[in-house]
């Protein structure tokens, strides 16, 4: 029974995160940056979310095709 | 309208995509272990699934503000649908194997096979593994319906597009007699991640505060440009791979 938060905290982190940290911790990024843009700049700078999506995905195919086997 | 069109689209495709991973093990279960075993297995955790549905999504809306529900949401879905997408985009252009629900289909038949059976009854064995599997597949179809039907104040048609992808494919599985193998599950698999990454955007987006030109209709446009962006990726990416086959074509 003791084993089950640490096995629901580990299926957590593998759903969310699993093998591909970059893409959590990118999200976490554009999130907060997003956050921190709209409080200084304004409320106007939409266009920054998809711009860093597309570079995070961007990012992350290269990392994947980088260490793909040839 | 739009929102609430894509959101049913999104729902219903990731919901027919796990369905048929799921349908794979049930009818693996089925025919190696019997099928009491194995729809009792699929219909409590089916029902398993429901009741979280029905536990979680009232809860969460009454005692969490939607702006922080939608930062959330929105990390949430950018997370999964980037994640979706970057597999649908790696396995379309020849970087990682297709999903082969034939071979997957076939190991299972082999390793339930073998396992010991009990002499009469309920097998154990195939209701435990056929309510792991729906279990686990139907777990992220939970949180794209909580999170989608959440933020946009549409839990029940997210609730029903998905119930409305297990019944079809349930169906058509029992109909054909067979897992689902020449169903385009990558196809399908790309489209939901592009639907995903456009709602995490915007949500995250509108809980960080911004605001999107033309509300909702910003979807659309959003949808869009990761469509292009998916269509450029899938090419330059067939092309890194196979330079020989893609000069020769072009």
């Amino acid at each position: 029974m003791r084993q089950w938060p640490a096995a629901f905290a580990r299926f957590c982190y593998e759903f969310v995160v699993g093998d591909t940290p970059e893409l959590a911790l990118g999200v976490a990024v554009i999130i907060v940056g997003a956050w921190l843009l709209v409080r200084t700049v304004g409320p106007g700078t939409f266009w920054c979310i998809p711009l860093a999506v597309v570079v995070l995905m961007v990012a992350t195919l290269w990392h994947a095709i980088s260490g793909a086997p040839s | 309208m739009t929102g609430t069109l894509l959101i049913a689209l999104a729902v219903f495709g990731a919901c027919a995509v796990e369905s048929v991973e799921a349908l794979t093990i049930v009818l693996a279960v089925g025919l190696t272990r019997g099928w009491r075993s194995a729809l009792e297995g699929a219909g409590a955790a089916g029902l398993c699934l429901v009741v979280v549905v029905a536990a979680c999504g009232p809860a969460l809306v009454h005692y969490v503000p939607l702006s922080t529900l939608r930062v959330v949401v929105g990390s949430l879905l950018l997370v999964l649908g980037l994640q979706w997408l970057r597999k649908a985009l790696l396995r379309a252009s020849g970087y990682k194997a297709k999903h082969d629900e034939d071979a997957i289909y076939r190991r299972e038949v082999e390793r339930l096979s073998s396992l010991p059976r009990a002499g009469s009854g309920r097998d154990a064995v195939g209701f435990a593994i056929s309510f792991k599997g729906v279990l686990l597949e139907g777990t992220e179809v939970v949180m794209i319906v909580l999170t989608l039907g959440l933020s946009s104040g549409h839990l029940t048609v997210a609730a029903l597009a998905a119930l409305a992808a297990v019944v079809i494919v349930g169906l058509v599985g029992v109909a054909v007699s067979r897992q689902l193998s020449e169903v385009p599950e990558n196809a399908m698999k790309l489209a939901v991640g592009m639907m995903l990454v456009t709602f995490g955007t915007f949500w995250g987006g509108e809980g960080a505060g911004v605001n999107w030109p033309g509300a909702d209709l910003s979807l659309l446009a959003l949808l869009a440009g990761y469509a292009a962006l998916s269509w450029v990726a899938v090419r330059v990416l067939t092309r890194t791979r196979f330079p020989r086959a893609a000069g020769e074509a072009g």
